[in-house]
């Protein structure tokens, strides 16, 4: 399904499904796309004004005979910018004009859109959109370049090197010929692929590293849009679902009487993970799933508060861990140091909270199951939908809708959201009835998948000279990937996403261990933007500063000296501090200046946070300066509002982020008191993106790690007091 | 049990559960899907819509309330206001994921309709109850400037 916002002139999916079966070149696109009325009229009166065969030479790229330039986006827009890169890198090489570019989503299919560093997988996520799509996409522009071109100099007969192309057209200067790429495809789609091409000079970009329009941006301005909440087709139905009230509780017994008199209530069923209210409304399945009595038994649950769970955690800090990182003798070090320094870090389970709370649309039938969602892993969600529904992968089909954001929680591997909806469906009777499964805020904030709780305990020695000689890090918490499909790249009992940020720990000490204690819980745990680093940056970029203090060092002097092998960060670290005016004389009283750097997925990311704190306390962030180095700047322009959008998710979450239990029941349940940032709390927000041609990486999620840490040092400078907790207390620095 | 309101500037008569929240109304009678849900509560402005010009939460506005009143949507913003104010969005980029916007819209308009030229503090008046975990807060803020300064033009 497309879901770029349409203009009339251009022909539309279905036109290219009918006409690709006459093409020799066409892809075979493995479903069906399915209109509403109302666009199915304005199909049609596309198909029949578009005419001619589209040239589909690869699995990325469709040009149509009236010069429309669709590329196929094999990852999830959620508000990241993804079409918009991937456009861009397809439209470069193909020399596209770029008014002409429209994306649609590519449907599961792990054998042309996997994820290329993630393996066979399709997703999105690990900010790896534009890393793993930029050789694969250039190729793919560029071959069809290749073939345009070849196809005007078989029509002209001109040799190929005599022709040139710009925005869309080729030119033969010797004739003055044009043609425009639609005119071309007839002949194109003939050609043989090119097994090698050569591609631009990144001198020669003229899209990559300007700012070309979002291609989401206008229909996300005039309510066009189309998010799964806006799927509709006749005879819908809306479940809501009844979960249990703490994490492993089960079904004892459920009265549905007076679910069932709701009017507009079709059904109410159990299925596994709960008691399904299908209605013809959500409002009708509301009041049905408030109306309906349920019995639960906790015995297989966790009842466990989180307080005891952090108790636990902490005195699991102090036991024996396994290594992560082993360098030297940290611990002989430390103890024979002339100076000692010693912190803990405490971080509460957070929710994700997307805007659009999860929902997702399910058709199935006895043969087939067809799913709408604002997708993240496409064939892992694949898989598990047959699983749920009975059927094989190949008889699943997703069409990826605009995420309304995600942050981590749409890309799970027991794929919930949709698990649900399929059970929800099959327990309907499997008729086709097309069912949406809404999730409301309050079972996004009760739901579970949070990111883990974590225990951070860190013991440094510094010698006379106020050198750091030994450096000792143990996490205490969840694994994401245990008892998951991907527990096979838990290595010798290390969950990467745990210690990312700490195990590579980038400053040079001599004497480093970083351990990992694993626990378990009841409570289910997910990536949550950032992953690792939203807490183990913060725990290392706090304690590096209090290093910083006991050695009598500026904080920004004493990282950059440690930091002489790390080019990147160094620089990254020194643009921060330069655009800041760091070394131009101390804030007033009453404020503070505090620096952190991090290296996320490959991105180099340095913010300098400045802050106002109170005489009761209370902390206003003013002004945010972040450096970053992602490589190539594909975007500048979503390259900042990353970062922007970084700082500011992540400022919400050290300030107000917090998932507690009582005994086993989480205490939150909606944005009253699951505080996230709003618009008087956002600081104004800097951002410098370092020159460079290499590889690009990614810029979703690398903004998001810093900014707690900087905050924190910042409150440091303006109050002299440390945070060890978080989220910050109400009165930060009081 | 039917609801006549004026929607869009069009007389519009909803056939559905008078307690239904105005948001369902909408989106599930009406068809009109630019409005979106995000809390339920009153506590993000993601259904924010205008009521005899006033922006409300049109998640826990009951059907009844609005009989015989005059109901706007992101689909019926005609004003010279709503229209730079979806201007200065699209110059500056303002949406990411995009699901808040339509609420952001519609509570930006309303401020600027009431008052040509905002400060900070008067958009943080207006604004703070639509939340964005895109955190597209500091576009949004330029995006009111300089839609005020469009506006006025």
């Amino acid at each position: 399904m497309s879901i770029t916002a349409k203009r009339p002139d251009l022909p539309t999916r279905r036109d290219f499904l009918k006409s690709s079966a006459a093409s020799a070149v066409a892809l075979t696109i493995g479903f069906e796309w399915t209109l509403s009325t109302r666009r199915a009229v304005a199909a049609a009166t596309a198909a029949a004004a578009s005419g001619g065969a589209p040239f589909a030479p690869n699995a990325f790229l469709r040009i149509g005979a009236d010069n429309s330039i669709t590329v196929i986006a094999k990852h999830l827009e959620m508000g990241q910018g993804s079409y918009t890169g991937i456009a861009t890198i397809v439209a470069e090489e193909l020399d596209a004009d770029w008014a002409h570019v429209t994306v649609e989503s590519a449907p599961a299919d792990a054998k042309r859109y996997a994820n290329l560093v993630f393996g066979t997988i399709q997703g999105t996520g690990g900010s790896s959109a534009m890393a793993n799509s930029w050789a694969q996409l250039r190729d793919a522009g560029a071959k069809a370049r290749a073939m345009l071109l070849s196809a005007a100099a078989k029509e002209w007969k001109v040799p190929v090197g005599e022709l040139s192309t710009d925005k869309g057209v080729v030119s033969h200067a010797g004739s003055k010929r044009q043609a425009s790429y639609g005119a071309l495809v007839k002949t194109a789609a003939t050609l043989p692929v090119p097994t090698t091409v050569s591609l631009k000079e990144p001198k020669n970009f003229t899209l990559i590293g300007t700012r070309p329009p979002r291609v989401d941006v206008v229909a996300k301005t005039n309510g066009t849009a189309q998010f799964t909440l806006d799927t509709v087709f006749p005879n819908m139905l809306v479940a809501l679902l009844k979960r249990p009230p703490q994490f492993g509780a089960t079904l004892k017994t459920f009265d549905a009487t007076a679910a069932s008199a709701v009017p507009g209530v079709k059904k109410v069923l159990q299925v596994p993970r709960g008691i399904a209210v299908i209605a013809t409304g959500f409002w009708a399945a509301k009041k049905g799933r408030d109306a309906l009595r349920v019995e639960w038994d906790d015995s297989k649950a966790e009842k466990r508060s989180s307080s005891e769970i952090m108790q636990e955690y902490r005195q699991l800090a102090d036991q024996p861990a396994l290594p992560a990182r082993k360098e030297g003798d940290a611990k002989q070090a430390i103890s024979s140091a002339a100076h000692k320094i010693s912190a803990t870090y405490e971080f509460p389970y957070l929710a994700h909270a997307p805007m659009e709370p999860l929902d997702a649309v399910v058709k199935l039938d006895s043969t087939s199951c067809e799913i709408w969602a604002g997708d993240q892993f496409q064939t892992i969600d694949q898989m598990n939908a047959a699983k749920a529904a009975g059927l094989d992968a190949a008889q699943v089909s997703i069409h990826t809708l605009y995420a309304g954001g995600s942050f981590g929680r749409r890309a799970n591997l027991g794929s919930d959201y949709i698990v649900e909806a399929v059970s929800i469906a099959k327990a309907y009777g499997a008729d086709g009835t097309p069912i949406k499964l809404q999730w409301t805020r309050e079972d996004d904030i009760l739901g579970g998948l949070y990111r883990p709780m974590y225990f951070h305990k860190l013991e440094a020695g510094l010698n006379a000279q106020g050198e750091l000689t030994g450096w000792h890090h143990v996490i205490v918490g969840q694994s994401i990937m245990a008892d998951t499909i991907f527990a096979a790249g838990i290595k010798d009992g290390i969950d990467s996403t745990s210690v990312e940020g700490a195990a590579n720990l980038p400053y040079a000490i001599p004497n480093i261990a970083v351990d990992l204690a694993t626990t378990k819980t009841g409570v289910p745990v997910l990536w949550w933007r950032v992953v690792g680093s939203s807490h183990t940056t913060f725990a290392v970029e706090a304690f590096i500063d209090e290093a910083a203090h006991a050695a009598g060092r500026d904080p920004y002097e004493f990282r950059r000296k440690l930091l002489e092998h790390q080019p990147r960060m160094k620089a990254v670290l020194e643009l921060a501090a330069e655009k800041a005016g760091w070394n131009q004389g101390p804030l007033p009283s009453g404020k503070g200046r505090g620096i952190a750097v991090a290296e996320a997925f490959k991105t180099f990311v340095a913010q300098v946070a400045e802050v106002s704190v109170d005489k009761d306390g209370h902390v206003k962030v003013d002004r945010v300066v972040c450096a970053v180095d992602c490589g190539t700047a594909i975007n500048p322009d979503i390259i900042t509002a990353q970062l922007e959008g970084g700082v500011g998710f992540g400022l919400g979450a050290v300030m107000f982020g917090e998932i507690t239990l009582k005994n086993g029941r989480v205490e939150q349940s909606n944005f009253n008191n699951y505080r996230v940032l709003r618009m008087n709390e956002m600081p104004k927000v800097e951002v410098y993106i370092v020159p460079s041609t290499q590889a690009p990486t990614g810029v979703g999620e690398p903004g998001v790690a810093p900014i707690g840490p900087a905050v924190a040092n910042a409150i440091f400078a303006a109050t002299g007091k440390r945070i060890h907790m978080l989220p910050f207390p109400p009165t930060g620095a009081a | 049990m039917s609801t006549t309101f004026v929607l869009n500037g069009q007389s519009a008569t909803l056939d559905a559960d008078p307690t239904m929240p105005l948001l369902w109304a909408l989106r599930e009678v009406a068809g009109l899907h630019g409005t979106k849900f995000g809390c339920g509560m009153a506590l993000c402005g993601a259904c924010t819509v205008h009521l005899d010009g006033q922006a409300v939460r049109s998640c826990v506005l009951p059907l009844s309330a609005v009989a015989g009143r005059q109901i706007t949507t992101i689909e019926g913003l005609q004003s010279k206001q709503a229209k730079a104010v979806q201007a200065a969005w699209v110059a500056l980029q303002v949406p990411q994921c995009g699901y808040c916007q339509s609420g952001q819209i519609m509570s930006a308009t309303a401020l600027l309709e009431k008052n040509s030229a905002p400060t900070d503090a008067d958009i943080d008046g207006a604004m703070s109850g639509n939340i964005c975990r895109c955190a597209t807060y500091p576009r949004i803020r330029a995006a009111i400037h300089n839609a005020a300064k469009a506006a006025q033009a």
